[in-house]
């Protein structure tokens, strides 16, 4: 805990605040391409402390956000299989699927656990010897690894209940996406803490080399954020992009090389879908041919249909920075919080709930 | 008893029940009013106004570190009426018991109602018992109502907060919420944390006779924690409410928890706190008060009702920006008390 509060002091944010300030003569707009750094802004209130001039655009780094209808339509019919528990961490449950969620089909009966750990899943599993237990694998490359972890750890065990349905998605693939679409205009990235943590800085190294554009990887805490904003902006009004660290203290160049290990021994990169980015080749991960018997959309033979988001929800073009949530026509009247039409209303780590919760 | 467990007949109204009743709920709960054992309660009445409340208590697990569901039963109809200023007198006990129940188990229960009720100085003059089959209801629940009498002509409610009073809080926050969400299966953190369930009549007392016109409103921050409750007064009071993160009181070991579990303990249940709108010109006296006892050793100013953003809640962060507190939707934790 003292580890974290220098990095919660108010002097040292203040200072950074008023370099930024003064670096700040021009429009810029930076993408915290991370949920967890949008939350991370919003509840420290660190927008009050930035001039106008610095627009800072949520990205689509909120694992439960850029999960696909198709995906959570999936969830749900494993959900409903028999003699199934479905296992999941807390924040999918609101989300909506087409005519349901899963917290909609708990309450109708189906055995849903929420689960905090992929270790609790497999104690599930354990403890139901004569029931499926399906992991439903959602999220980025900082849970990757875990889930690989339980993947192998049920392989030792010879436990024949347990499977992932594999929806993880890669963070650089979609950077290298988002700078393809157009209406997106950005001039500088915050790149997320804890993905980076794994996959290292050099994971970014040929997206910055193929488009010179600012690059800085991020902690969580508001006096990182507020150093890797200031980088940011002093190489934007000095025409000097670079791939920087400001997270030293937790990200390395290489990055978790066990991590990764664990990770590639299980996956294998696959092309994924994303809510709001379409279908981006390698930017997601399945489960190799060695480990089939723990991937349950080949257990249980489940092929996601296509499903269409809710109509009118701008989730994805709030998602590529290309709308704010109060753009949304939606957005407080038929989406919110309490009842909500997208998954960024619902996550914790939700752009348009960050902006109903803290922002209104 | 020759049971050893509860059977559906302990609610059949029958032996076994009476049985239940003489054995474990009478001498335990030992009062005059209660040994009559007539349909209701007879109680000697005063004019004036009661202050009457009722809850029910479904927490899981049942036994916690600092508590188990019975004190939390009695202490939480307790505060409840305490917080409109009235002096809490009579209780009833309604259970609910899964068929299967242990009555060792049952026995610790309702020691500790009584121990409670002793210590808050209330008497449970009635109550019920009900058994249902397994699975129609998770292992027991317990319902509490209780009433008290309002001394004088005390106005304490939601609506009379105005700028300028300042926003008291008795202690740390997040603590039982935290501890019922670590004691919760598959997740036990080896960290330090304790339910903070008690009863805060007599605190409220004294903190009343220490300023008895400058206290005008009193909550008690159980579920959806300090935040749904400033948003609450604020709605209810017009008036707008400004608090600072730096002084916001939370236990080292709970916060960490709440970090590693991506929780905000301004939205976590508390069971032995309040929140107090008091008059500036007391707030001194008022907070002397709650710290000279234990209940209310951490007591702090966590801010002030501000005339700015009517109905709102406002937080100055730590590092000196600023954001809305919002009102909980759809609960962090699901059914903690
Ligand atoms: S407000 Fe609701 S509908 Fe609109 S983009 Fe956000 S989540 Fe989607």
């Amino acid at each position: 805990m003292e580890h974290t509060e220098q990095y919660r002091d108010g002097k040292l944010c203040a200072s950074l605040a008023g370099q930024i300030t003064s670096m700040c003569t021009e429009d810029m707009r930076i993408m915290e391409v991370c949920g967890t750094h949008t939350v991370s802004i919003f509840r420290h209130g660190i927008r009050t402390l930035l001039p106008r001039s610095l627009s800072l655009i949520s990205g689509p780094g909120c694992p439960v956000c850029v999960t696909d209808q198709a995906e959570l339509d999936a969830f749900i019919e494993i959900a409903n299989m028999p003699d199934t528990i479905l296992a999941t961490f807390g924040d999918l449950m609101r989300v909506p699927a087409t005519g349901s969620s899963l917290e909609k089909e708990k309450a109708r009966g189906k055995d849903i656990r929420m689960v905090y750990s992929t270790m609790d899943a497999l104690a599930l599993a354990r403890a139901n010897p004569d029931r499926q237990v399906v992991f439903a694998g959602v999220g980025f490359e900082t849970t990757a690894p875990t889930i690989a972890a339980s993947i192998l750890a049920a392989h030792a065990e010879n436990l024949s209940n347990y499977s992932v349905y594999c929806a993880h998605k890669l963070v650089p693939p979609a950077l290298e996406a988002l700078m393809g679409l157009s209406g997106v205009e950005i001039h500088g990235f915050l790149l997320p803490g804890h993905v980076s943590v794994i996959i290292g800085g050099q994971a970014y190294a040929s997206f910055f080399e193929k488009h010179r554009i600012p690059c800085v990887i991020a902690g969580f805490e508001p006096a990182d954020m507020l150093m890797g904003i200031q980088e940011l902006t002093e190489m934007i009004s000095s025409n000097t992009p670079g791939l920087e660290n400001a997270y030293g203290r937790a990200v390395s160049w290489q990055g978790n090389p066990r991590a990764q290990k664990v990770m590639d021994r299980v996956f294998k990169t696959a092309n994924a879908r994303w809510r709001g980015l379409g279908e981006i080749a390698k930017s997601g991960l399945s489960i190799r041919e060695e480990f089939a018997a723990f991937d349950a959309a080949r257990r249980f033979s489940i092929d996601p249909r296509p499903a269409a988001a809710p109509a009118g929800c701008a989730c994805g073009e709030v998602l590529t920075g290309r709308c704010l949530p109060p753009d949304c026509r939606l957005y407080g009247t038929a989406c919110t919080p309490a009842d909500p039409l997208g998954p960024c209303m619902v996550s914790s780590e939700g752009t348009c709930a960050a902006y109903w919760k803290y922002n209104r | 008893m020759k049971n050893d467990t509860i059977v559906l007949d302990h609610g059949s109204g029958g032996l076994l029940s009476h049985e239940l009743t003489e054995k474990i709920m009478l001498p335990a709960f030992d009062n005059d009013v209660l040994s009559r054992l007539d349909d209701s309660a007879v109680i000697e009445s005063q004019k004036g106004r009661m202050a009457f409340s009722t809850d029910s208590f479904v927490v899981d697990p049942l036994f916690f570190p600092g508590g188990n569901i019975g004190d939390l039963a009695v202490n939480g109809t307790v505060n409840d009426i305490a917080m409109s200023g009235a002096v809490p007198l009579y209780l009833s006990a309604g259970l609910i018991i899964e068929e299967g129940f242990a009555i060792r188990d049952l026995e610790a229960i309702i020691a500790s109602m009584a121990a409670a009720a002793r210590q808050a100085g209330v008497s449970i003059v009635a109550g019920d018992t009900k058994v249902v089959p397994r699975g129609a209801a998770d292992k027991l629940f317990i319902n509490t109502s209780g009433v008290g009498w309002i001394v004088g002509d005390l106005e304490i409610n939601a609506a009379n907060a105005r700028a300028g009073d300042c926003v008291l809080l008795s202690g740390t926050m997040a603590d039982h919420g935290m501890t019922i969400l670590n004691q919760r299966e598959g997740l036990t953190f080896d960290a330090d944390v304790k339910s903070d369930s008690a009863a805060l009549n007599g605190l409220v007392a004294r903190m009343l006779s220490a300023a008895p016109d400058g206290i005008r409103v009193l909550r008690d921050p159980t579920r959806g924690g300090v935040a749904t409750v400033l948003n609450e007064i604020a709605l209810a009071s017009g008036a707008g409410i400004q608090i600072n993160e730096s002084s916001l009181p939370v236990r080292k070991s709970v916060s960490g928890l709440c970090e590693l579990l991506g929780i905000d303990p301004l939205y976590a249940a508390n069971e032995g706190k309040l929140i107090a709108i008091v008059d500036r010109a007391c707030a001194d006296a008022v907070l002397a008060v709650l710290r000279q006892d234990p209940l209310g050793a951490d007591a702090c100013i966590i801010g002030q009702v501000t005339a700015d953003h009517p109905g709102r809640v406002v937080m100055e962060t730590a590092i000196g920006g600023r954001r809305i507190v919002d009102m909980l939707i759809g609960g962090q934790l699901p059914r903690i008390c």
